[in-house]
């Protein structure tokens, strides 16, 4: 493998992916554009669970699954979504460099037939990469919506390989996909090379000819390609063998860019679209089709005042929904809880009733606190990402997200991050550069995700009003600003704009919501209730031990003389580091009521509520901020973020005890 | 010191620079086959006129007029390459060294002019990108326009992708900007030669979409400035 610099996700694809475990018959690799239906497809062929969306970009992290047929284990990998082999994202690379150098013994293509041209575009990459393949012709429900008809069998017979219909969402085609795998992988068939224009082939048959002792996995006549586009890392790489090759391969680009007046690499891009508007024309009939509900819904969507009204309407009306939804599940399933056993804590006698009370504690809150708020919030993004409305946003806030250094595309993870900001900080991979994924990543940590609006709404909503809550929203949008656009000054590194596919809508299937709802809650609840549990058993047991005021009294030069906080609060805002839900749920441990109102003043209440929003990412965001931008980023984001909220809790502390 | 030297040594440091910007003293003075001593010295007279930021031991980095400068003199040599290669058919290997000399004493008007003439060259014979020329995208159609096409006969009507009316066709003439995005956008479908429709622009200098293939694409307003269409008629 090419060591570049910053490929850390690479070690993961060679080490465990091939053969990894004995019993693993086959690889299978599923590759294509993004938003195709990769994912549906993996869904359908491993059982798992994953995320599915109508956004491009959506699988960042690799996922893997099993399937088991006719006694055989096929390993399935589902990769990101990509439109090329070139060096413009990670992704590309990765993604490459698994198909050319781990050899998966079959390689699904799997395309959007109603956008043959684009996507035959990567299939005529696939086979350059000499790959085993086998097409799968997904959504030709939308394709044959779309007044779109195409000859299967002429298609396989073109292109060399396996081609099957299928629409993945609903498993259609999906076992006549697994037996084509398994066919392939018995019978391998060798498609035909496919063939330049007269200018461009010439040159790359010359410079085959040249690499005919170079032995570096990758086919050579691939290899002749990307140096002929001025591939970055193949030319570097084959530069530390023999640089000859490297200056023969600079003559022929030049030439051609003689020839064409274009850069070599958009000269074969070109050619590439070339072939493949051939294959498609030979292939499918079209009628005439206008998609007249996405042209009717962004007339709205993208409309100069409308677009706007409706992101705000979308946006507000997801965060007051999961408000109002949450609260009320809340409240039942407090009463529930209130009559089976006394919501009071036990911090004396045996240590096993301590624990024990403790970790009950616990349970409840996660049932009362997470659960009502994150299930109608997910429910609710899932229908939007489903329907394509998040690549609008994106669209009418990418003028706004220039200042920020940042484009369009960054609102999506930022959005991500109110439900939780882990999922978001990877979903950060969507930004092209490595600055623009910095600076996305921290604005996102800044987002109060669903544990800080438990936060929020338990302290302010509930004991100082709504529109204080609402208040340390539109407070925390402005924070983000500013903090953004510092950031884009500071933070060197190149930014580039926005470049992004718009899917086209469709209707949110239910089972789909439904699933994804579910996939995301169990990933939290995974995290959320060992951290409850073990926590709150872990704090009265600190209680009963009587370790508690030492702790808070050295924090109390910051709680006490600084925020204007009670001096338990120290204790609290430590444990808020494993989950920000934390510090509510060890206030009502320590204070021995759930009536905050009774305890704190109003502006105790406001100033605790704005700490914890942006005190610290949650251990679980650290890790993920570490493990995207390494420890000393991550660190730095930290040490920042604490010094920062406890700068501004002071001082709000100072301005609220004027006006309260 | 003469106007050729200064723009010789904007050049090197152009071109020796690294990602911080700075260049090294000893390396300009290699590339320029001069002693470190007096590369030293011109660097402390080009601070002055505020084209260099000059710190002994460090080096030399740019200021936002000399990286001006240094980019207008790199556009007027390498569109004089394209010249003396397409127009004049000099052999390749003396494009260099000509274009070299001759980039000093020519006007911006002639270098505009052989820019209108070339049909703006993305690149020069060497690879290297050509930078688009400081009038700004607007007056790169005016350029074509006012001055009229030359020999070349049909007179196309090339403008910015973001020129064209909503609704209105064109056909992909060339793509300027980055290297990468310039990949990124013949990837996505966007490839010299294919037929595009502008679907949607939105206020403010936001981004446009575009239909190419039977696809929808969102690009942002300062990379669709650098997309080129022959414009053809409303659908």
């Amino acid at each position: 493998m090419i060591g570049f610099p910053g490929t850390r996700s690479t070690s993961s694809f060679s080490s465990s992916s091939k053969r990894g475990c004995k019993d693993v018959d086959l690889v299978v690799a599923l590759a294509g554009n993004a938003n195709v239906g990769k994912s549906a497809v993996f869904n359908q062929l491993t059982g798992v669970d994953q995320i599915v969306g109508n956004w491009p970009g959506k699988t960042v992290e690799r996922a893997e699954g099993t399937l088991q047929y006719h006694g055989r284990t096929i390993r399935v990998i589902d990769l990101p979504g990509i439109y090329s082999f070139s060096t413009y994202s990670m992704e590309e690379l990765v993604s490459r460099d698994f198909i050319a150098l781990e050899r998966p013994d079959i390689v699904v293509n799997v395309v959007d037939a109603s956008a043959l041209e684009r996507n035959l575009f990567f299939t005529v990459q696939l086979l350059e990469l000499e790959a085993n393949l086998i097409v799968a012709l997904n959504q030709i429900d939308l394709m044959e919506k779309k007044g779109i008809s195409i000859d299967y069998k002429k298609l396989e017979e073109i292109l060399g390989v396996p081609v099957v219909p299928t629409v993945a969402t609903k498993g259609k085609g999906i076992s006549e996909l697994t037996e084509g795998i398994v066919g392939l992988a018995d019978h391998r068939r060798v498609p035909p090379a496919i063939r330049y224009g007269r200018e461009v082939e010439d040159r790359i048959e010359s410079l085959v000819s040249l690499l005919d002792k170079i032995e570096i996995g990758y086919p050579r006549r691939w290899l002749a390609i990307k140096l002929l586009e001025r591939d970055e890392a193949i030319t570097k790489h084959i530069a530390a063998t023999d640089p000859r090759i490297v200056r023969a391969a600079e003559d022929l680009a030049k030439e051609i860019e003689r020839i064409h007046g274009e850069p070599s690499g958009v000269v074969i891009s070109a050619e590439r679209y070339k072939i493949a508007d051939e294959i498609a024309r030979e292939v499918q009939m079209i009628r005439t089709y206008e998609d007249t509900l996405t042209d009717r819904l962004d007339r709205i969507a993208l409309h100069p005042v409308l677009g706007y009204v409706a992101i705000v309407a979308v946006i507000g009306g997801l965060l007051a929904w999961t408000f109002i939804v949450g609260a009320w599940i809340s409240g039942i399933l407090s009463l529930a809880f209130n009559s089976i056993e006394q919501f009071e804590p036990v911090v004396s006698g045996p240590i096993g009733d301590i624990l024990w009370n403790g970790a009950f504690t616990g349970f409840v809150a996660g049932v009362t606190l997470v659960i009502p708020y994150v299930l109608p919030f997910y429910i609710i993004l899932a229908v939007i990402e489903n329907s394509g409305y998040l690549t609008r946003i994106s669209l009418m806030l990418d003028r706004g997200m220039h200042k920020l250094g940042l484009h369009g595309k960054a609102i999506i993870p930022l959005i991500l991050g109110y439900g939780c900001n882990v999922p978001a900080c990877f979903s950060c991979r969507i930004m092209e550069t490595p600055k623009q994924k910095l600076i996305a990543a921290f604005l996102v940590t800044l987002v109060p995700c669903t544990a800080r609006t438990v936060v929020i709404l338990g302290l302010v909503a509930a004991f100082v009003g709504v529109w204080w809550a609402v208040g340390l929203y539109v407070l925390d949008i402005i924070l983000i600003i500013i903090l953004g656009r510092i950031a884009f000054k500071i933070i060197p590194g190149e930014s580039v704009g926005l470049i992004m596919e718009m899917p086209s809508y469709h209707v949110p299937s239910a089972k789909v919501v439904l699933k994804q709802t579910w996939a995301r809650t169990k990933s939290l609840l995974w995290i959320v209730f060992p951290a409850y549990i073990i926590g709150s058993a872990v704090l009265q047991a600190i209680y009963a031990a009587g370790w508690l005021n030492p702790v808070n009294s050295v924090l109390g030069a910051i709680t006490v003389d600084w925020l204007g906080l009670p001096a338990v609060v120290g204790i609290l805002l430590i444990f808020g580091i494993v989950r920000k839900e934390l510090t509510i749920l060890m206030l009502a441990v320590i204070f021995q009521t759930t009536d905050f109102a009774e305890v704190m003043s109003p502006v105790q209440l406001i100033v605790l509520a704005l700490v914890t929003m942006i005190y610290i990412p949650c251990l679980a965001t650290i890790l993920s901020l570490a493990k995207e931008f390494g420890w000393r980023k991550a660190s730095a984001i930290t040490v920042f973020e604490v010094a920062f909220s406890i700068f501004l809790g002071g001082i709000a502390f100072r301005l609220l005890s004027l006006i309260m | 010191m003469p106007k050729e030297h200064v723009e010789e040594y904007l050049e090197a440091v152009f071109d020796i620079a690294g990602k911080d910007g700075t260049a090294k003293t000893s390396k300009v003075a290699k590339k320029l086959q001069n002693t470190p001593a007096s590369v030293t010295e011109v660097f402390q007279s080009m601070a002055r006129n505020g084209l260099v930021q000059y710190e002994p031991y460090k080096g030399v980095s740019l200021t936002a007029k000399g990286a001006e400068a240094a980019i207008k003199i790199k556009r007027k040599h390498r569109l004089l390459e394209v010249f003396l290669a397409k127009v004049l058919q000099l052999a390749p290997e003396k494009v260099h060294d000509e274009a070299c000399r001759m980039e000093h004493c020519v006007s911006d008007e002639v270098s505009d002019a052989i820019c209108r003439l070339l049909n703006a060259p993305a690149r020069c014979p060497g690879g290297e990108l050509i930078y688009p020329c400081e009038k700004g995208i607007e007056s790169c159609m005016e350029c074509q326009r006012t001055a009229g096409r030359s020999s070349s006969g049909a007179k196309r009507d090339i403008v910015p992708i973001t020129d064209l009316k909503p609704c209105q066709k064109g056909t992909i003439a060339f793509l300027r900007g980055s290297q990468k995005v310039i990949q990124r956008l013949s990837d996505l479908g966007l490839t010299p030669g294919t037929e595009v429709t502008l679907r949607r622009k939105t206020p403010m200098a936001g981004p446009i979409e575009v239909c190419v293939r039977r696809t929808s694409l969102a690009v942002g307003h300062e990379i669709a400035d650098n997309i080129f269409v022959e414009a053809l008629g409303a659908c």
